[in-house]
């Protein structure tokens, strides 16, 4: 494979294109409500009409409009159907003689779409993610070309530096600067692990660009290889995703047959190898140092960093871990430029973010937009507020280790530092919209039962801790607990964050934490008095 | 090895690269509280007992696995920590079912002299009472799983030291638990060497010798009378 041979695959796909293109959603929500039986009888009704030669029926990643699926959109009409389904689909190709589909449509023009900015998610819902013809028409692999021949790996670090992108796991550490660490450890051997372990409640970003788009994975995992000096990869995803584990293993096996991964790629000495390795169903294998100790075969439990992996990892070799979209941004990040990935966002957040909309919400589905989007724009314009007319009480961002931002701090700007400052993290995409109905000590509950239920066990504050600040929020949902009760919380909340071995229980408090700052008064409307506190107080009043 | 110097609760000491900050701390005379640190086993800092301050850091580290660095200054003994270090150990005590007065290990145990020597007079959490049974299927030892505290000591020195690789973690979270082979009976573990290590190496009276629990230790009294009669009887004489 050389730099001739990529463009004359681009061009053949080109050439073969037809006149109008039906994409249907074969993503994992679509699936869910038959999209693959809408796309054989879409087949089916193209075949009939005989437009065989006119009409491509393409099945392809997530449209997005989650909550409309199955979708279909048709090219270059600009039209998007929405609900579709084994029965109206052929109404679509009879449409497209003339005449008016009997399938509801979706507005493409509408502030769901007009107002995100698709650098991740830019081949999502184009390209089959099964054909990685598709994917190369689609530009892919220059970048990898382009690195390869002309970046020395300390160029291409360089750039990663420059584009400013910081991991989008959660935490947002920056890439470049992970890179140039690992870059520099010592180490005959090295490791490039992309954490496809995506497991928090309402999040499904990596699991749609893992679905939608493979190539674009696999593609940023080799560039960071050849940047940091690894030679294997690993990709760890959750056995809860099926679809994304078959797609990417067949997008694996028809890279390696036309040598983009494994020996000698695109005839340079760079070898770079991708096996996949799958979860067992414990969400703190997302947790870096456990989801390597899971690599290695072992229990999934984190063990206290330093050393940190850029260090000593996988096999006490140094190894690079970034998340499924961190490495959907580096592609994009070489063929475009570092400035021009730079210029998008703030001054601090870079590029763009990914988020899964859920809850509440008119509009659930994905979405991209860059960072500094006000939450307002995203919730309302985006999103179209609450259902039914209800009134939007807050949002949670970060999953189990976030918190909730009140709607009368709407105005956020989506970056790191702004949503840090309210208690809140960016987290990996998850935002879950809740309006009026919602209780949020009922919140912090639920977030504590699913932190204390994946504790690993390891440590005493977030096995023991998790336990009972679940046991004491639930005793003030059940108007038993006095405001003694509040204060062994609080208390408990600040030593399980300090002391707790890994993120999971560092973070595990910030749902409670966060909710206690926006909205006490729920807590307190719920407490009893307390007996004993109060028959004190009579007592000091009866001696004065 | 080059030395380093460091400051340990204002105690200036000098330590050999590669120590760790409880190493270099117990050869200079200050006491760390620990409980999963075992001499002899490799540290995994778990029990966060051992958490110290250190300057420059805003977390708390575990002094087990910290590794000493030149000019670090370190503090294993404020306020903030006692307190914490109390608090984990009323967690433990509310985790499962400890009740001192009739277990094995009733004055020399590990948990109970940590809640003496770090003042925890009480526990302000409430006891979960967990339901959790006894092993008691092995020849030689017994299991019981209300008193352990998942320190792993036994897995670790099961596995490096004696190399049989027999106890083990299931579970996890709260519902974590120490066991044999793949989660059979003691009794019935193969890759059991009955070496007693895991034994030795309990802090609590989770993992106990038979015969020694207060349950076992009946009084033999017809002993006694068999000696009279038999003494009376002249049994002995040749």
């Amino acid at each position: 494979m050389i730099l001739n041979d990529l463009i004359q695959i681009k061009e053949k796909e080109l050439a073969a294109r037809k006149k109008i293109v039906l994409r249907c959603c074969l993503a994992a929500g679509c699936v869910s409500s038959n999209s693959k039986g809408v796309k054989e009888q879409l087949d089916k009704a193209v075949a009939e009409a005989g437009l065989q030669n006119e009409v491509e029926v393409r099945g392809v990643g997530c449209m997005k409009l989650c909550c409309e699926g199955p979708l279909v959109a048709v090219d270059p009409k600009n039209e998007l159907y929405v609900k579709v389904t084994t029965e109206n689909a052929s109404s679509i190709i009879a449409a497209l003689q003339g005449g008016k589909a009997k399938v509801e449509q979706a507005d493409p023009d509408s502030a769901f779409f007009t107002k995100q900015l698709s650098i991740v998610l830019a081949n999502s819902g184009v390209v089959d993610p099964e054909r990685i013809e598709s994917y190369i028409a689609a530009d892919g692999y220059l970048a990898l070309h382009e690195v390869l021949n002309e970046m020395t790996p300390k160029e291409a670090v360089e750039t990663m530096v420059k584009s400013g992108l910081r991991g989008r796991g959660g935490a947002g550490f920056p890439t470049g600067l992970k890179w140039g660490t690992v870059a520099k450890s010592a180490g005959a051997k090295k490791y490039v692990i992309c954490n496809a372990d995506e497991g928090d409640p309402g999040a499904f970003m990596d699991r749609s660009v893992l679905e939608s788009d493979p190539h674009s994975v696999l593609e940023g995992m080799a560039i960071a290889a050849y940047a940091v000096g690894a030679d294997q990869g690993f990709l760890y995803v959750r056995a809860e995703y099926p679809l994304a584990i078959a797609r990417l293993q067949l997008a694996i096996k028809q890279a390696k047959q036309i040598s983009l991964l494994g020996a000698g790629i695109f005839e340079s000495p760079f070898n770079f190898n991708v096996e996949i390795r799958i979860g067992a169903g414990a969400f703190v294998c997302g947790e870096e140092t456990a989801l390597m100790m899971s690599v290695e075969g072992k229990r999934g439990t984190p063990r206290p960093r330093p050393p940190f992996p850029a260090e000593s990892g996988l096999f006490g070799s140094p190894t690079l871990l970034n998340n499924v979209e961190t490495f959907a941004n580096v592609a994009a990040i070489y063929r475009k430029g570092a400035e021009w990935f730079a210029g998008i966002g703030t001054e601090k957040s870079k590029g763009t973010k990914v988020f899964a909309l859920a809850g509440k919400i008119k509009n659930t589905g994905l979405i991209e937009v860059p960072m500094g989007t006000p939450l307002r724009t995203i919730v309302e314009e985006m999103g179209g507020g609450a259902p039914d007319g209800g009134k939007i009480k807050a949002v949670q961002t970060g999953g189990p280790s976030g918190g909730c931002i009140p709607s009368q701090h709407l105005d956020t700007p989506v970056d790191y530092e702004s949503l840090g400052k309210l208690g809140s993290i960016m987290g990996s995409g998850g935002m879950i919209v809740m309006d009026e109905t919602t209780k949020m000590v009922d919140v912090a509950r639920f977030f504590m039962e699913f932190c204390m239920d994946e504790s690993c066990g390891k440590c005493i504050p977030c096995r023991a801790g998790t336990v009972q600040m679940h046991n004491i929020l639930d005793k003030i949902l059940k108007r038993q607990a006095t405001a003694r009760d509040l204060a062994k919380l609080e208390e408990l909340c600040d030593m399980v964050r300090n002391t707790s071995l890994c993120g999971l229980g560092q973070t595990a408090p910030n749902p409670t934490l966060s909710t206690l700052r926006f909205f006490r008064n729920e807590y307190e409307e719920l407490l009893q008095p307390d007996t004993f506190g109060a028959g004190a107080t009579q007592t000091q009043t009866a001696t004065k | 090895m080059a030395a380093k110097t460091l400051t340990i609760d204002g105690k200036q000491i000098t330590a050999e690269e590669g120590e760790t900050i409880l190493q270099a701390a117990t050869e200079a005379g200050i006491k760390i509280p620990t409980l999963c640190h075992l001499e002899g086993v490799y540290d995994i800092g778990a029990c966060r007992l051992c958490l110290v301050e250190v300057k420059g850091t805003p977390k708390l580290l575990p002094a087990c696995t910290l590794k000493v660095a030149e000019g670090m200054e370190v503090a294993t003994d404020t306020e903030r920590l006692r307190k914490y270090r109390r608090m984990t150990l009323e967690l433990l005590f509310a985790e499962r079912n400890h009740v001192c007065a009739v277990c094995v290990a009733n004055g020399h145990c590990e948990l109970q002299t940590l809640a003496y020597s770090q003042g925890m007079d009480h526990v302000r959490y409430e006891y979960t009472f967990p339901k959790w049974n006894v092993d008691n299927t092995h020849r030689l030892f017994g299991m019981d799983h209300n008193r352990c505290i998942l320190c792993t000591r036994c897995v670790r020195v099961c596995w490096h030291i004696e190399g049989a690789g027999t106890k083990n973690v299931s579970g996890r979270g709260g519902k974590s638990k120490i066991i044999t082979d793949l989660n059979q009976p003691w009794g019935a573990s193969e890759s059991c060497t009955e070496c007693g290590k895991c034994v030795m190496a309990c802090p609590t009276g989770a993992l106990f010798q038979k015969g020694s629990t207060v349950g076992e230790s009946e009084r033999d009294r017809d002993k006694l009378e068999y000696i009279v009669n038999a003494r009376e009887k002249k049994q002995w004489n040749a």
